[in-house]
């Protein structure tokens, strides 16, 4: 989707970019001749009056800027896992009558069989990243798995598995 | 004493003076303008005291006080902002010229001041002061509203007109014959036409003279040519203010925004000498009789420049509440005015008309800012919102 910027001239003072939000909300950007920015938020019903208008210096449009580019690429990168390269991420729960239960965790034998890999485990209020192989399995752990649609449905079930 | 002893006590006792006056108006949030014009009544012809000894030096620092006001109002536009303005807004311009000129000529002609006193009536009712404007936008937080741009393409436009009055008004109050006064005019006008079109065609090269790095120079350089130029601009008649302004103009880029950085400072000490010496100038004890006819020019100008603004604004499809802060903004009269009424009187028009056109701009520079506060109140603005959009 493209976003459509509009550009007004303040002559005297610099510039201001307008955008709008898919939700309708008007958000502007004043670029001042000596490179300070003002960032401006309309009012709901009247988007002919600035409600705030927050000034930033160079530095500081800088910092926000990355900070807006950034999560904006890692949104991209979302988009493109679960888009083009089919990799997702899921939670799983361990059964509680999991045949893995005070098992380690190699005991699964997840990444051989079914190329996921568990990158966390979630254990009452903490997380244990990157897990080692030896690292046994409790009662209520949620693993965190990364791999393939075909590699997380495998591993649920051989979790589910509660005979030997 | 010594004379250049006196004139050290002097400036340094009304500078330090109107330091204070101007740390008081920010506190009131009002334009320090008014106050330093008040210290000028306060210690001139018919006041309190006077400065006779240094009068010479207020008076030369006062006319480079016009000349850094213009330079510094040059700066500001590119010559690209100017003709895209032009272009853009040359109807608002009309009506502003028509709006708010005719009431300051008709006033002239009722005071019987003749032509030449309706003229400059006419300049003193016409222009809001951008100064002042520019200022309440920022204050107030509305550089982002939409009325906005509409608001400086006024000033612009008017700014733009005065590089064409300021001439043409300084050939007619020298008095010259019909002839002559038309040759005058002409040749003013071509010349402010030709550094126009230079300005804007050949800028670029203009400001390659200047190191834009090199501050010391650049400031000592930008203020050299601008004088030179302005003093050039009087000697035929095309008047000093409208020079600096053409040099201001032409400047663009890095080196206009590194002048106008560190100009401002040099700016604001030679315009508060420029607004204290029109006090200074002007006789204190005509403004009581002064007071009514500035208070009924000033009522109906505050209310053309209202309707100017309220069209103005409509004309970008800029609601109601929008219409009323772009009318009201633009009511402050402010440094043209001063510009024109001290012009007339340097060429021996009749003294009364900067009594005046002073109580006329204290008047407009006092109260508009004041309305501009009134109409953001959260009163007017449910009141406006209670009335069904026009």
């Amino acid at each position: 989707m493209t976003v459509r910027i509009e550009r007004i001239e303040l002559p005297g003072i610099g510039f201001r970019d307008d955008i709008v939000t898919a939700e309708g909300r008007h958000v502007g950007v004043i670029t001042h001749r000596d490179g300070h920015r003002d960032v401006v938020l309309y009012e709901r019903d009247d988007p002919d009056t600035a409600i705030e208008s927050v000034a930033l210096n160079s530095h500081e449009a800088d910092a926000l800027a990355g900070l807006l580019g950034q999560t904006a690429l890692v949104g991209h990168i979302a988009d493109l896992g679960a888009g083009t390269m089919g990799l997702f991420t899921e939670r799983l729960l361990l059964p509680h009558d999991s045949r893995f239960l005070d098992q380690p965790l190699g005991a699964t034998e997840a990444r051989t069989k079914t190329g996921v890999s568990i990158v966390a485990i979630c254990r009452g209020d903490g997380v244990i990243a990157s897990p080692t192989p030896q690292e046994t399995l409790r009662k209520e752990d949620v693993l965190i798995a990364v791999g393939t649609r075909r590699g997380l449905d495998s591993l649920e079930k051989i979790l589910a598995k509660n005979s030997l | 004493m010594h004379e250049t002893t006196v004139i050290l006590i002097e400036v340094g006792a009304l500078l330090l003076l109107l330091a204070l006056a101007g740390r008081f108006a920010a506190r009131l949030g009002q334009s320090p303008i008014p106050f330093y014009m008040t210290v000028g009544l306060l210690f001139g012809t018919g006041g309190l005291l006077s400065l006779q000894a240094s009068k010479p030096f207020l008076e030369t620092g006062s006319e480079i006080g016009v000349v850094l006001l213009l330079l510094m109002l040059g700066l500001e536009y590119s010559p690209k902002e100017l003709v895209g303005n032009l272009k853009k807004s040359a109807r608002t311009g009309l009506w502003d010229a028509l709006l708010n000129a005719i009431p300051g000529a008709v006033f002239g002609l009722l005071m019987g001041w003749g032509a030449i006193g309706a003229m400059v009536m006419a300049g003193v009712t016409w222009v809001s002061s951008s100064g002042v404007v520019a200022k309440l936008l920022t204050d107030m937080g509305r550089l982002g509203n939409r009325e906005t741009p509409a608001v400086l393409s006024v000033l612009v436009m008017e700014d733009l007109a005065m590089a064409f009055y300021l001439p043409v008004l300084s050939a007619v109050v020298i008095g010259a014959s019909l002839l002559q006064g038309a040759i005058t005019v002409a040749i003013a006008v071509a010349s402010v036409g030709l550094i126009l079109f230079l300005a804007v065609r050949f800028g670029n090269r203009i400001s390659r003279i200047f190191n834009p790095e090199h501050v010391e120079t650049l400031v000592i350089g930008v203020l050299g040519l601008a004088m030179l130029i302005a003093g050039l601009a009087a000697t035929v008649q095309v008047s000093s203010a409208v020079g600096a302004f053409l040099v201001g103009i032409a400047l663009s880029g890095q080196v206009a925004h590194a002048a106008q950085k560190y100009l401002t400072p040099v700016r604001d000490i030679f315009a508060a000498i420029f607004f204290v010496f029109f006090g200074l100038t002007t006789d204190a004890r005509q403004i009581p009789s002064a007071l009514v006819p500035a208070l009924l020019l000033a009522v109906v100008t505050m209310a053309t420049k209202y309707l100017t603004g309220y069209l103005a604004a409509r004309k970008v499809g800029v609601a109601r509440p929008g219409r009323l802060r772009a009318g009201l903004v633009l009511i402050p009269r402010g440094e043209f005015s001063i510009i024109i009424a001290a012009m007339a009187v340097m060429a021996g028009a009749d003294s009364f008309i900067a009594s005046v056109a002073a109580t006329y701009v204290l008047i407009t520079v006092i109260v508009g800012p004041i309305l501009v506060r009134l109409g953001d109140s959260s009163r007017v603005r449910n009141w406006l919102a209670s009335k069904p959009a026009s």
